[in-house]
């Protein structure tokens, strides 16, 4: 039954490997032949990266001076943005813009890789290390980089760039920022705290550190590109994929009220968090599914998976996805794992093909990633992240 | 009067059971209360790490308290955990390790720092140039998995939810300056929402290391007056040259009142609104009319069912810088027009410097015990007043006053504007 406090996605902007935009995205899932992830093998061998298409970053972020003081993941996300502001219809209506409210998912950017190398190789033989890292960092870091890696300035980009000032809060932690910006904007909705929400993030996987950062984990595929139910033959792992996405989230009353379409509707959503003992995630996982289920057409319904490539997590959730009997999709395989923005990415996938009334053919020769004739009236969206953190939410057709 | 379970709005009344709160003053709420009303600061100079050749060598470091391999998020949490025993001991809710409802942490971002950086150089056996190639190459090796955990930004939280035994996922938040508070508020709305009954909110921050102070330092955002370290900090005065870095950490138990009341549990204060707007105007500075800080402090008040002058004491956010004090008595006259100049508005930030993402939450928890108190902390080193800033800044020494409802301002770069209203119960 609809209800006006339901969270509908009127706007979406969404960019990747696979292009700008979500009709670049339909029609590369749908290429005849099969979905051709574009994979960078070479700048970051042995570790294969999906690296962003090309931006016209003039169209989003019009000013050369905003474009100089972002780093690469801001001006990703702040270009998404825009995207799904347009998408919304919503773009310079400033009545709008001034009371939305933004929830960004965020991580931090990147190093300046030539003082820090610098730094590493002289440092051990200076006569005082102290203060030689002082005196370095102090003439060498820019100090304009500190507001490009903050976490919160991808937030205070977009405000700048497109004035989106009702109020403006980033999460962080890996995919649960993710799950949980989307999620606390769908509840304040339900209750009244809210009407209008842009929710998403960034992630620009084309970074020596971040690579650094998981190959500490040992949690990098090292292969050539490969899907992510595959690698789990062999040890398994993550490739890391470059994303912006943000979603306009608002209820159905005010998307009615100022004439928006709607693209999809989140039907249900939670997140929570466990240990990662064998089976706690499952647990998790299965209560989540037990309260949405009741809801759920299995006949024409299927699964997004945010399955990331890590070797126990993705494993594990091939198990629960495989007793739900639904045809799943792992988008990793298609745009690579992008942390922060991969659970908004994936709603924003499910509802574009919602909106098709399809879904797209199998990423990968798997048992999991069946063909679906039926037309597609719901989507279940999964998000375990590759550390902690399970979510599941319902998407349905608008 | 005793107050209804929900406000004017109908919405649950979220007052404070518990409070935790550590700062360079001190461990915990009765050194801290002592030390701030006795007009005390904790800013020192640095012994952590060399200062040569810094500009500013001076800072509110936590330095009584050990943690192994030291690290900006392993104090942190080291801090968090402190905080939250003291608030979830002071509201006597649930039990040990098992928090009744979810988390909401201010964090400040993380990313790995220059020893495990220097120890994976070393790792790699790399000659004379180190390239990131070779610290790939040492992380392979597998020896440092610990860091990946450690320098992801959802573990600290993560680590926090398993000792304490929050409910669901634990929301870590970053907005700026601002975090501490908008972690109340996410938790004050969830409360509202009824999606819980309790909420367990921190904020932390033990960033003080070489490259953060640099930071700051590049956007000629600190104070250079490094001696003596305590007269740095100098909110509202004309001679002000920017803040002082510090560390501390302040935990709330929020509960919805009829849940307090049903338990028996002792109500500390009310969150009686919060309010926020964001400045799109520039990524370190206020808009200049002043706008969005004006719009932020309305919302709070309307968020309260307040009028102005309702309002008692202003706890500023008063970073010393020159602009941020300037701007915050812009919006505050405002707001409060001709009475703007008698309401008084102190900074802890004289005495324990800016704590950063933790500040939002330790101010407001200095704000709900200076209500409960009945006692103002005042703002030290104000001896030559800014003209320009006609404010009742509680100068130098404490002050007795009775207040029924206080605002606390919480500004931060990226356009950061968050204000909470705190009443007595």
């Amino acid at each position: 039954m609809a209800s006006p406090r339901d969270a509908m996605i009127t706007g979406i902007g969404l960019v990747s490997c696979l292009g700008d935009g979500v009709d670049a995205h339909w029609a590369s899932l749908m290429r005849e032949g099969g979905c051709q992830p574009v994979v960078d093998h070479t700048s970051f061998a042995p570790w294969p990266v999906h690296p962003m298409t090309a931006l016209e970053l003039d169209r989003q972020i019009p000013r050369r001076g905003d474009q100089r003081q972002m780093e690469a993941w801001q001006r990703i996300g702040t270009y998404a943005a825009g995207l799904a502001l347009d998408s919304a219809g919503m773009k310079g209506n400033a009545d709008l813009l001034s009371r939305m409210d933004m929830i960004v998912a965020a991580g931090g950017g990147e190093r300046d890789y030539a003082v820090d190398t610098a730094i590493l190789s002289a440092l051990p033989s200076a006569a005082d290390p102290g203060a030689y890292l002082n005196e370095h960092l102090l003439s060498d870091l820019r100090p304009t980089l500190f507001l490009a890696q903050l976490s919160n300035l991808l937030a205070g980009n977009i405000s700048i760039v497109h004035g989106v000032v009702g109020s403006s809060r980033t999460f962080m932690g890996e995919e649960s920022a993710g799950t949980d910006a989307v999620r606390i904007a769908c509840a304040r909705i339900a209750a009244g705290q809210g009407d209008l929400f842009l929710v998403g993030g960034s992630y620009n996987a084309q970074r020596a550190d971040v690579l650094l950062h998981y190959e500490m984990g040992r949690l990098l595929w090292k292969q050539p590109f490969a899907g992510v139910w595959h690698r789990q033959v062999q040890s398994g792992g993550m490739i890391l994929g470059s994303v912006g996405c943000f979603l306009v989230i608002e209820s159905r009353e005010h998307a009615a009220t100022r004439g928006a379409a709607n693209l999809a509707h989140i039907a249900a959503i939670a997140t929570d968090r466990s240990r990662r003992r064998p089976g706690e995630a499952t647990a998790i996982a299965t209560h989540q599914f037990d309260a949405m289920r009741q809801h759920l057409d299995p006949s024409h319904a299927a699964v997004i998976s945010g399955a990331s490539g890590a070797p126990a997590a993705t494993m594990e959730e091939a198990e629960f996805l495989r007793d739900l009997r639904l045809p799943v999709r792992a988008t990793a395989s298609a745009f690579g794992h992008s942390l922060e923005p991969s659970f908004p990415a994936n709603l924003a996938i499910a509802a574009i093909s919602l909106a098709n009334r399809r879904l797209f053919p199998p990423l990968e020769a798997s048992e999991l990633e069946t063909p679906m004739a039926a037309e597609l009236r719901q989507v279940l969206v999964t998000s375990w992240g590759h550390w902690r953190g399970e979510a599941l939410a319902v998407v349905e057709a608008a | 009067m005793a107050r209804s379970d929900v406000d004017s709005r109908g919405r649950p009344v979220v007052v404070v059971t518990g409070t935790g709160v550590l700062t360079s003053l001190g461990n915990g709420k009765q050194d801290n209360w002592r030390e701030l009303t006795a007009g005390h600061s904790g800013i020192r100079r640095i012994s952590r790490f060399p200062v040569a050749g810094l500009r500013t060598t001076i800072a509110g470091t936590i330095d009584f308290v050990p943690v192994d391999e030291l690290s900006a998020p392993a104090l942190s949490q080291r801090l968090a955990e402190f905080v939250i025993d003291e608030a979830v001991d002071e509201a006597a809710i649930g039990s040990s390790g098992d928090f009744p409802g979810p988390m909401f942490l201010a964090l400040p971002p993380v990313e790995m720092e220059w020893p495990q950086r220097l120890a994976l150089a070393a790792a790699s056996g790399a000659n004379e140039t180190v390239t990131y190639d070779d610290l790939l190459r040492a992380a392979g090796t597998g020896r440092f998995a610990r860091y990946h955990e450690r320098f992801l930004f959802g573990s600290v939280a993560e680590n926090l939810a398993v000792r304490f035994g929050t409910k669901g996922s634990p929301v870590a938040t970053s907005t700026a300056c601002a975090s501490g508070a908008t972690a109340i508020q996410l938790g004050v709305e969830a409360i509202r929402r009824g999606e819980c009954e309790a909420a367990l909110v921190i904020g932390t921050d033990a960033s003080v290391n070489p490259e953060s102070l640099i930071r700051f330092s590049l956007l000629s955002a600190l104070s250079t007056r490094n001696d003596p370290p305590e007269a740095a900090a100098r909110p509202f005065s004309k001679d002000r040259d920017g803040f002082v870095m510090a560390e501390g950490a302040g935990a709330l138990v929020l509960e919805s009142l009829a849940h307090a009341r049903a338990r028996g549990a002792n109500i500390i204060g009310v969150i009686e609104g919060c309010g926020e707007m964001a400045d799109g105007f520039h990524r370190t500075r206020s808009s200049p009319d002043g706008k969005p800080i004006i719009a932020c402090m309305q919302h709070a008040l309307d968020d309260a069912g307040l009028t102005p002058d309702a309002i008692g004491y202003i706890n500023a956010h008063g970073t010393g810088t020159p602009e941020n004090d300037k701007m915050e008595w812009v919006g505050a006259s405002a707001v409060f027009g001709e009475r703007a100049a008698s309401i008084p508005i102190s900074s802890n930030k004289s005495m324990i410097g800016h704590t950063l993402t933790a500040a939002g939450a330790v101010e407001a928890i200095f704000t709900l015990l200076s209500l409960r108190h009945g006692r103002l902390p005042p703002t030290i080193n104000y001896d030559t007043p800014d003209p320009t800033l006609p404010v009742d800044c509680v100068p130098n020494v404490a002050r007795d006053a009775q207040v029924a409802h206080a605002i606390s301002n919480s500004f931060g770069f990226g356009g950061q504007n968050v204000c909470l209203v705190v009443g007595t119960p």
